[in-house]
């Protein structure tokens, strides 16, 4: 019994971080419906400079917003480098340059930042609490309040702000949001720093879990990915939800099974969902129509 | 003798090699209603996204207000308060109806402020009643009558000095025809919108004309007062014939 509270809310802490980078696809998706491969790059470049301004002496919570800025520039950039100069290009093609573009950023990040993993402390102290008789450390619990968090606020952005409803305007017809002034392009770039800003975030609350390192946005990434595919690609409740299923199946696949084999276990519930219901879990009216 | 509020001059353009604007030149005056008709594919709709900003004439100057758009961004001539319902009224279909009135506002909503656009919501309640109970349904479940007045009250929310109206009745019902046109002839005579509207629908549309264009094959054919145009044979004969109205 104590086992599965603590693979529980192991899992609903890795989860969330999932839950986090998968929302971060769905909202790039929805306005420019390119699948951005390189995701989980920001997520790996949220924990670095987290690290390397902690490094230069800066004051934790000012590095946290920081973090976020630089990362929301490079996402911002990634766009405009990338996406705006192939414009007119098919997404396949883009996603492909999004696979390109992740290669490029982890080879500098691996020039810059060597090969090894880092250490960041943790948001506050380091000791654990007993829950039902289950040890949960507070970053963990941070991971679940930023989820939580960040649902929260995409929620009051996409649907009761301006921008946000310029934002889904793009996403279900471009041609038309242009006609009341809305401009995709202006959008596009904001979905990037938008999500790049997601990803900063999930790599800020994991890394004093997780150790990061300059790859570690290749599974992450992978995982937000499927993440968001279990959900229903363009739902951000999907993405949420199946960010946390994904989390908690990895969670029990390790604890009960073998930890070994966890990501065979977790990809093989993801597949036999998806045959099942090939659209994802709440995917069936949004796939290619781009809801969030 | 009231100014030009548009202006077109030579304006052609081509879809790769279709040609379907040759050399196009008229002119809508401020606070009048002019009827651009023409069969199926004479280049009506590649006028008005010409106008709008969607295409780029390939030669030719298209002036509003005097000043030149002709290569102009489209979402920078909305904010000139020339607004387009395009064809297929292209609602957002995901979105609540308040929420694509909310969006017809978007390029001037901080400067007027939520209080204001709210209560220019309200206006257009009054003038679509059926658009006030339908408020929070989604606008693709509209029918194709209720989703063309939200087309229309979507660009009023825009605050258009000219409004460009492509095919408005298109797989309407003729009952639902003339209460659009009914519209929007309200919309020029209470608002003082200067009103470009595409029809097939000749007789009913010359109704609330004062002017028209008729076009074929991406030229312009013809012009003249409704009334005039009403009475030609060869109108007459082309189109009238064929309508329902
Ligand atoms: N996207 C397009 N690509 C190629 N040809 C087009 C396209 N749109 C329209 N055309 C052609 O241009 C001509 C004018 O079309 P259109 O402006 O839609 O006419 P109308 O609105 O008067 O029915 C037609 O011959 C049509 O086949
Ligand atoms: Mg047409």
């Amino acid at each position: 019994m104590n086992d599965s509270i603590q693979f529980l809310i192991s899992g609903l802490t890795i989860g969330s971080i999932y839950a986090i980078v998968a929302l971060g696809f769905v909202t790039i998706y929805s306005v420019t419906k390119v699948i951005n491969l390189a995701q989980g790059e920001f997520v790996m470049l949220g924990g670095m400079t987290m690290f390397s301004l902690i490094k230069l002496g800066i004051p934790y919570f000012i590095a946290f917003l920081l973090t976020v800025v630089i990362v929301m520039a490079i996402g911002w950039l990634v766009e405009w480098a990338v996406i705006r100069k192939a414009k007119g290009a098919d997404p396949l093609s883009l996603i492909i340059l999004t696979i390109g573009t992740a290669i490029f950023i982890r080879g500098i990040a691996g020039m810059v930042w060597g090969k090894n993993s880092v250490k960041v402390e943790p948001f506050t102290n380091d000791v654990p609490i007993n829950i039902l008789g289950a040890s949960i450390t507070p970053q963990s619990v941070w991971v679940m309040v930023f989820m939580l968090l960040v649902v929260l606020v995409l929620y009051f952005l996409i649907e009761k702000t301006m921008l946000g409803k310029a934002f889904r305007a793009c996403s279900v017809n471009p041609t038309a949001a242009r006609l009341m002034a809305i401009s995709p392009k202006k959008m596009s770039s904001l979905s990037f720093a938008l999500s790049a800003g997601l990803g900063a975030i999930a790599g800020l609350v994991i890394a004093p879990i997780m150790f990061p390192s300059y790859d570690m946005g290749i599974m992450l990434g992978i995982k937000g990915f499927s993440a968001s595919i279990l959900g229903g690609l363009g739902s951000a409740p999907g993405a949420v939800i199946g960010g946390l299923l994904l989390g908690v199946i990895e969670s029990l696949g390790a604890g009960y099974i073998s930890s070994g084999i966890k990501d065979a276990i977790s990809f093989g519930v993801v597949l036999m969902i998806l045959l099942i219901r090939p659209f994802g879990l709440l995917g069936e009216k949004n796939v290619g129509k781009g809801g969030l | 003798m009231t100014s030009s509020i548009l202006e077109i001059k030579n304006v052609s353009f081509s879809y790769g090699p279709i040609k379907a604007l040759d050399h196009i030149s008229f002119e809508v005056k401020k606070g009048e209603i002019v009827a651009l008709l023409g069969a199926n594919g004479a280049g009506k709709t590649t006028m008005l996204n010409n106008i709008s900003g969607l295409l780029k004439p390939a030669s030719g100057q298209i002036y509003f207000k005097n000043e030149e758009i002709t290569k102009l961004e489209a979402e920078k001539i909305v904010e000139k308060r020339l607004i387009l319902v395009p064809e297929h009224r292209q609602v957002f279909s995901t979105l609540s109806v308040i929420d694509n009135l909310y969006l017809g506002a978007f390029h001037h909503f901080k400067k007027t402020g939520k209080k204001e656009v709210d209560q220019d919501i309200e206006k257009i309640f009054d003038l679509f009643p059926i658009l006030k109970e339908r408020k929070e349904q989604l606008g693709g479940t509209l029918s194709g009558g209720q989703q063309q007045m939200l087309a229309i009250a979507r660009a009023i929310m825009a605050k258009p000095e000219l409004l460009l109206l492509d095919e408005p009745s298109l797989g309407l019902a003729p009952l639902i025809v003339k209460e659009v046109l009914e519209y929007v002839k309200k919309l020029r005579d209470d608002f003082g919108v200067t009103v470009l509207l595409i029809e097939q629908n000749v007789s009913a549309s010359l109704k609330i004309a004062d002017r028209g264009y008729v076009m074929s094959h991406g030229s312009i054919i013809k012009q003249g007062s409704s009334i005039n145009l009403l009475d030609d044979p060869e109108i007459k004969e082309a189109f009238l014939g064929h309508t329902v109205s």
